[in-house]
C-alpha cells in the first residue's frame, strides 16, 4: 500500500508546490532538485543496481545537451526536439561506449568510464563549426521567462523516470542487474548474459542522462563542453547525490539531490570561498562514506536510533 | 548418445599444466564422480566443460553439440548447471531472491520464476530458510544454496564441486538424499568430492585424475581395487 501511496502523496505535493506562489529563485533551485534526483536515479539504476559503477555520466549528459544544441545551432529547430531525439542519440553513443568499458570490471570499469566522459569533452570543443568549439551554443529565444513550466517538465521527466526504474527493478531484468553486480561469474554461469544485461543497464541509464542534459540545454539556455561534460561538477556530483542519499534505494537520489543543491547553494553564499567549495564536497563524501556507507536512506535505521539515544 | 564428450581436453595457465589430455563420457542418467587429489585439476575440469575457460585444446560436445569456448550463459541455456567449491552466493539477496534469479532463465513470468523457486527450495530444504539474506547463512546451507540456485535452472547435467565439504554428519545425510533425489528425477550429475565413503555410494562411475592426467576410470569397484589409485589418491588420504 505505502509503495503507492508514499510516490503519489510526493508527486502530489511536487504538483500543488508552485501553486503556493514561490520566487523565482526557490523555483530555479527546485528545477536543480529534480533533474539531479533524475540524472541520480539514472545512475543508480546502473551503478546501484547493476553494480557498474561509472564516473562518466557527464559522457551522456553531455550529449544529451549537445542533440538539443546542435539542432537548433545547426538546423534552427527548436530545442526541444532534443529531449526526444536525444533518446536516439544516447543510445548509440551509450551502446558503443559500452561495448568497450563494460568488457572491464571494478576499477577498470570506473577509470573507463571517466576517461570516455572526458574524451567527449575534448572531442567536442575541437569540433569547430558543428558544435560551436569552446564558444558554446546560446539559444537566443528563451521558450519561458517563467520557471513554472520547466519545472513541470522536469517533474514530468522525474516521476517518469522513477515509474520505469520501480518497474524494472522488480522484473526479471531488475533481478539479473542485481545478481550481476552481486557476483558476475555466478549471474554468467547461472544462464544470464552478463554482457547484454550490463548493456541495457547501460543504455537505460544513459538514455534517461541524456533526456536530462537536453532539458537542461533547453533551461539554461547556454552550454559549453566545460559545463556539460564536466568531471567534477556532472560525474563526479551524481555518484555524490547517489552516496548521500543511499545507494541502490528508491529515494536515495532525491534526498541526496536535495541535499546536494542546498549545500552547492549555501556553500556558494559564502564569500570569498571561491573554487575552494569543491574541497567542501570532497569532505563532506569523507564523512558520508566513514558514517553512513549505505546513504542516508540506506542507513535511516541507524540516524533513528542515533536520534533517539540522543533524545533520552 | 553420451550426454557429454570431453575429447583431449587440455588447460594451461601460463607454464602450468592444470589439464592434460583428458577425455570421458557422461551417459544420460548416471552419477559420474571425478576424483583426485588436491589441486589435481578437478575444479579447472569443471570450468572447461561450462564454458568458465576455453579449453586450450580439444573439444567439449553437450548433447552433440560442440560447445569449447561457448559462453557459460549459453551452456547454461543449453542445460547444464554448476555449482561453486568456492561458494559465490548473491550476497545481498534472500535465499528466494537467489533462486528466483536462476529460475528466470525458463520464464519470464515473475510467478512462474517464484513458483519453480519456491518448488526448488523445499526440494532442497532451504525452504524455512527462503528469507535469510544469504550472507548470513552458514556454510553447509550455502553449499546446499548452490544446488538450489542451480535446480532452478532446470538442467539436464549438473555439476557439484565438493557439496559436501566441510558439512557436519547430519547435513552430509541431507545432501547424499538430496543427489540421489536429483537423479529420481532424471537429471545426470557429475561429481567432485573428497568424502570416499559418499563418493563410493552414490556414483555409478568414477573417474580419477592426477596432476591433471586421467589415470583411472571405473565403477567404484574397480577404482577401489586400481593399483595407481591408491598409490596416487587413496594414499595420500592415508597420510591427511
Ligand atoms: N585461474 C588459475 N590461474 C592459474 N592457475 C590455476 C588457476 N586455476 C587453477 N590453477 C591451478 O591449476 C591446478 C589445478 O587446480 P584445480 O583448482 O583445478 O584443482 P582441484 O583438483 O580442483 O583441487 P582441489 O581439490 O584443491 O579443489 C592447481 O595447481 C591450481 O593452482
Ligand atoms: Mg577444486
Amino acid at each position: 500500500m505505502n509503495r503507492v501511496a508514499i510516490p503519489l502523496a510526493v508527486f502530489g505535493a511536487l504538483l500543488a508546490l508552485p501553486l503556493i506562489g514561490l520566487s523565482s529563485y526557490t523555483m530555479h533551485i527546485l528545477v536543480l532538485v529534480l533533474m539531479w534526483t533524475t540524472i541520480g536515479m539514472a545512475w543508480n539504476l546502473l551503478g546501484g543496481y547493476c553494480g557498474q559503477v561509472s564516473f562518466g555520466h557527464a559522457a551522456y549528459f553531455g550529449v544529451g545537451a549537445y542533440t538539443a544544441g546542435i539542432l537548433y545551432f545547426k538546423l534552427q529547430i527548436s530545442a526541444w526536439w532534443g529531449i526526444p531525439l536525444s533518446v536516439a542519440v544516447v543510445s548509440v553513443f551509450a551502446f558503443l561506449l559500452g561495448y568497450i568499458v563494460l568488457k572491464l570490471r571494478g576499477p577498470f570499469f570506473a577509470l573507463a568510464t571517466l576517461a570516455s566522459g572526458e574524451v567527449l569533452r575534448i572531442t567536442t570543443e575541437n569540433m569547430g563549426e558543428f558544435t560551436n568549439g569552446t564558444l558554446g551554443i546560446l539559444i537566443q529565444q528563451r521558450t519561458w521567462i517563467e520557471k513554472t513550466w520547466y519545472y513541470y517538465i522536469i517533474l514530468a521527466i522525474a516521476a517518469l523516470t522513477f515509474v520505469v526504474i520501480r518497474k524494472l527493478v522488480a522484473s526479471k531484468w531488475g533481478y539479473y542487474f542485481v545478481a550481476i553486480r552481486e557476483d558476475q561469474d555466478a549471474a554468467e554461469s547461472l544462464g544470464i548474459d552478463t554482457t547484454r544485461y550490463k548493456t541495457i543497464a547501460l543504455v537505460i541509464s544513459a538514455i534517461l542522462t541524456g533526456i536530462c542534459g537536453a532539458f537542461y540545454t533547453n533551461y539554461m539556455g547556454y552550454i559549453d563542453p566545460h559545463i556539460v561534460f564536466a568531471l567534477h561538477d556532472i560525474s563526479i556530483i551524481t555518484i555524490m547525490i547517489v552516496m548521500v542519499g543511499g545507494v541502490a534505494t528508491e529515494w536515495g537520489a532525491l534526498i541526496g539531490a536535495g541535499i546536494m543543491v542546498l549545500l552547492a547553494e549555501w556553500i556558494r553564499a559564502i564569500p570569498g570561498l571561491g573554487a575552494s567549495h569543491q574541497a567542501f564536497f570532497g569532505i563532506l563524501l569523507i564523512a558520508i562514506i566513514i558514517f553512513l556507507p549505505n546513504g542516508i536512506v540506506g542507513d535511516l535505521p541507524k540516524i533513528t536510533r542515533l536520534f533517539r539515544r540522543a533524545r533520552a | 548418445m553420451s550426454l557429454l564428450q570431453v575429447q583431449n581436453a587440455y588447460k594451461f595457465f601460463g607454464g602450468l599444466a592444470a589439464v592434460t589430455d583428458v577425455s570421458f563420457e557422461i551417459e544420460p542418467g548416471e552419477i559420474l564422480a571425478l576424483i583426485g587429489p588436491n589441486g589435481a585439476g578437478k575444479t579447472t575440469v569443471f570450468n572447461v566443460v561450462n564454458g568458465f575457460y576455453k579449453p586450450s585444446k580439444g573439444r567439449i560436445s553437450f548433447k552433440g553439440v560442440d560447445i569449447s569456448g561457448m559462453k557459460p550463459h549459453k551452456i547454461c541455456k543449453m542445460g547444464m548447471a554448476r555449482t561453486f567449491q568456492v561458494v559465490k552466493p548473491l550476497q545481498r539477496m534472500s535465499v528466494l531472491d537467489n533462486v528466483i534469479a536462476s529460475a528466470y532463465l525458463r520464464t519470464d513470468s515473475k510467478e512462474k520464476a517464484t513458483a519453480i523457486a519456491m518448488e526448488t527450495l523445499k526440494f532442497t530444504g532451504l525452504y524455512e530458510d527462503r528469507d535469510v539474506i544469504s550472507k548470513g547463512l552458514p556454510l553447509g546451507k550455502r553449499k546446499r544454496l548452490e544446488i538450489a540456485r542451480a535446480l532452478a535452472t532446470q538442467p539436464e547435467l549438473l555439476l557439484l564441486d565438493e557439496s559436501f565439504a566441510g558439512l557436519n554428519p547430519t547435513e552430509l545425510d541431507e545432501s547424499i538424499g538430496i543427489i540421489r533425489r536429483i537423479k529420481e528425477r532424471g537429471i545426470t550429475i557429475m561429481i567432485i568430492e573428497h568424502h570416499m565413503k559418499v563418493i563410493m555410494s552414490i556414483s555409478d562411475r568414477i573417474v580419477v585424475i592426477n596432476y591433471g592426467q586421467k589415470i583411472a576410470e571405473g565403477t567404484p569397484e574397480e577404482i577401489r581395487a586400481n593399483p595407481a589409485v591408491i598409490e596416487a589418491y587413496l594414499g595420500e588420504e592415508q597420510h591427511a
